[in-house]
């Protein structure tokens, strides 16, 4: 009834090419920022920060990074979490050594750095496609895992090993260290989910999105078409480098405040990303959202559940923890290929026919 | 002999030993791989499961013993009886039969045509599923498993080569009767493949699925018996590492070292798979050998991988895979 385009001219161009073209569309999406910057942070407590909003903040951010590379171009990585311990460890060394530099210059830069280091990995994807390519971003994994553990200089030299965010402010707000407010770490956060969404959703919209997608539905066929397959392969690697950069570093000053590279940024942290895409949906960046928070809310529920309320030890909790996500990765593999994002998609349809559907 | 070649020498044979058990792992893939074209990450996870399956059995515990305690407040742990190592290894033979004609029936025949990464990525579902269902059934705590293997060094290789070199030469018995079980298992997978009516039916499968439908091979059957004998396979890897480094969840990670054996030999190669695993064990351990104490230890972690990498660059196949031909 209310859900439709009936009624609502585009008389300029930039409107009809906007990114909300429905009304009620482009409203609920203001409703969301308005919410989101102007209800929460004052309703905002540790716990919900903690355990809910930063988490799936940071997680939406390497999500929608992670779209890019395997859901928008195709190519599957599995190197996301050594990728995000890049982010992590650049953002270190950069606050350690620039003490008095904003935190909004740090974490962008140490976006570019990991943009870097993922587009050296993504060389071989030239050579090497599929399955060959995924094992082959499981070398970065574990090769940059390892030299962030061995190599004294990245951790400064700390007598544990790890690395642990000094006390950065933002316009004179601590955003990390011990002291930071949860207000301040949900809104650092979200300013830059907001920022890296916008982004992304214009990339994937424009030029360079669609000859990520022509790479990623035939690259031989793209590349006789005109698509240059070196710089579309190579500008999905850098950009998705980028977001995971900055997802990494926010992970580590702001989410953990110390973290260690094995068990911070291991290979489960890879599976975890890209499960929230394929639960979410693979080339939607509205799907990165949902399957973040889907995987960030499902632990805690199912804690809440098993632990909480029939008090059940917590590695039972843990072990039930495995198989529901396992299952559930398949269930959506065989009921809805394209994940959450689709179901949406299906309901909207729905919708502009409500109540009609005939 | 100088004594740097003999130590050479020494880390090579136990890379070769170490190279066996991987491409033992690698041979499930290929399997699943060549019959089915799905990449079936949760070999690993298989062999963990399988080899908690066997252990839980031999012991006697009570499966879900954990959730059934917690769920009705009771405190129970075993049965009580010991089984025999080979009546066990019978019965977990039948849970993984079992195992594969679920995974046929439950997930795979619904996702018959889809495109083979979400085919991978379902095996992976696939082997988080299996991870925790082992753990609930069996307990998540590391297990001995002791099914009768001789274990510790080699009396006899040591005393020769002490006599012949000067040095004797560490090899445990675990890993010669694993090379010895590999070559057996080989020989018995070849046999099968080239002299039974089932072997024959499978290599029609991998070569040209509709051909094999139209001469009136059953897909189905095919794919669960793909699924058994890769799960035997599985199981034989589990019974090794086990019996070498205890039952516990890193033996799933060891499914990720046999990726990098698969992309050596090619995914579709069966003595791919074995001789990449052979150069990926003496690889990693000689190059953990010369070069890694000047970089700081560990590179087991990730030579493999990197090895793997950079050969592929420059033949994107494998050592035995079959040639990338693409159409548009």
């Amino acid at each position: 009834m209310f859900y439709r385009e009936a009624g609502d001219f585009s008389t300029t161009y930039p409107q009809d090419s906007q990114t909300f073209p429905i009304k009620f569309d482009r409203y609920r999406y203001y409703v969301v920022l308005v919410i989101a910057f102007g209800i929460i942070p004052f309703i905002i407590n540790d716990y919900w920060a903690n355990a809910v909003f930063v988490p799936f903040l940071i997680y939406a951010i390497a999500a929608i990074g992670l779209n890019i590379l395997t859901g928008y171009c195709g190519q599957v990585s599995l190197g996301t979490g050594a990728f995000m311990a890049v982010g992590a460890y650049s953002c270190y060394k950069l606050m350690t050594a620039f003490p008095e530099v904003s935190m909004l210059i740090h974490i962008p830069l140490a976006g570019l750095i990991t943009a870097g280091v993922v587009t050296i990995f993504g060389l071989p994807s030239l050579r090497i496609k599929g399955f060959y390519l995924a094992v082959a971003t499981l070398a970065a994994q574990f090769f940059l895992v390892w030299l962030f553990n061995k190599v004294g200089w990245f951790y400064n030299y700390s007598a544990s090993g790890q690395i642990s965010a000094p006390q950065r402010d933002v316009f004179g707000i601590i955003v990390t260290g011990p002291n930071t407010a949860a207000w301040a770490k949900y809104m650092i956060c979200l300013v830059f989910v907001t920022i890296c969404a916008v982004l992304a959703r214009n990339l994937t919209r424009g030029t360079t999105g669609r000859t990520w997608m022509a790479i990623r539905d035939m690259d031989i066929a793209a590349e006789i078409i005109g698509v240059n397959p070196l710089k579309a392969k190579l500008t999905a690697f850098a950009i998705s480098g980028f977001f995971v950069g900055i997802a990494g570093a926010l992970f580590f000053s702001v989410y953990l405040g110390a973290a260690e590279v094995g068990e911070s940024f291991g290979i489960d942290k890879s599976f975890l990303v890209l499960f929230m895409i394929i639960i979410g949906g693979l080339g939607s960046i509205f799907g990165s959202f949902a399957g973040a928070a889907f995987m960030v809310l499902l632990p805690v529920f199912l804690k809440n559940v098993f632990v909480g309320w029939l008090g059940w030890p917590t590695d039972l909790a843990a072990h039930l923890q495995f198989i529901i996500s396992g299952g559930l990765i398949i269930i959506f593999l065989i009921m809805e290929p394209h994940g959450l994002a689709q179901l949406w998609r299906v309901a909207k349809e729905k919708l502009r026919l409500w109540p009609f559907p005939h | 002999m100088p004594d740097q070649v003999l130590f050479a020498m020494e880390v090579m044979l136990n890379g070769l030993m170490a190279g066996v058990l991987y491409a033992l792992v690698a041979l499930g893939f290929v399997l699943i791989y060549k019959a089915s074209g799905i990449f079936n990450y949760a070999q690993g996870v298989m062999a963990l499961f399988s080899a908690l399956t066997l252990v839980g059995i031999m012991e006697g515990q009570v499966p879900f013993s954990h959730l059934i305690n917690a769920i009705f407040g009771t405190d129970i742990h075993h049965f009580g009886w010991h089984v025999p190592a080979l009546v066990a290894i019978i019965l977990t033979i039948a849970v993984m039969i079992l195992f594969a004609w679920l995974v046929q029936k439950v997930i795979f025949r619904h996702l018959v045509n889809q495109e083979p990464i979400l085919l991978f990525m379902a095996t992976i579902g696939l082997a988080y599923f299996l991870e925790g269902f082992g753990d609930l059934m069996w307990g998540s705590e590391i297990k001995r498993l002791d099914v009768g293997l001789p274990q510790g060094i080699n009396e006899w290789i040591d005393l020769t080569t002490f006599e012949a070199f000067g040095y004797g030469f560490f090899i445990d018995n675990l890993d010669i009767s694993a090379t010895i079980v590999a070559i057996f298992l080989v020989a018995g997978l070849i046999v099968f493949s080239q002299y039974t009516k089932q072997g024959r039916a499978l290599r029609a499968v991998a070569d040209d699925h509709q051909a094999a439908l139209s001469v009136g091979i059953s897909l189905n059957f095919i794919w669960v018996l793909v699924w058994s004998v890769a799960g035997f396979v599985a199981l034989v890897a589990g019974i090794m590492w086990g019996a070498k480094s205890g039952v516990q969840f890193s033996l799933s990670l060891i499914a990720l070292k046999a990726l990098p054996v698969l992309m050596l030999g090619g995914f579709t190669s069966i003595p791919g798979a074995i001789v990449g695993g052979l150069i990926i064990g003496v690889g990693e351990k000689l190059f953990e050998f010369l070069i890694g104490p000047m970089v700081g230890g560990a590179t087991e972690n990730w030579f493999a991988y990197v090895l793997a990498l950079v050969f592929l660059v420059f033949r994107p196949q494998g050592l035995f895979g079959e040639k990338i031909i693409e159409r548009v």
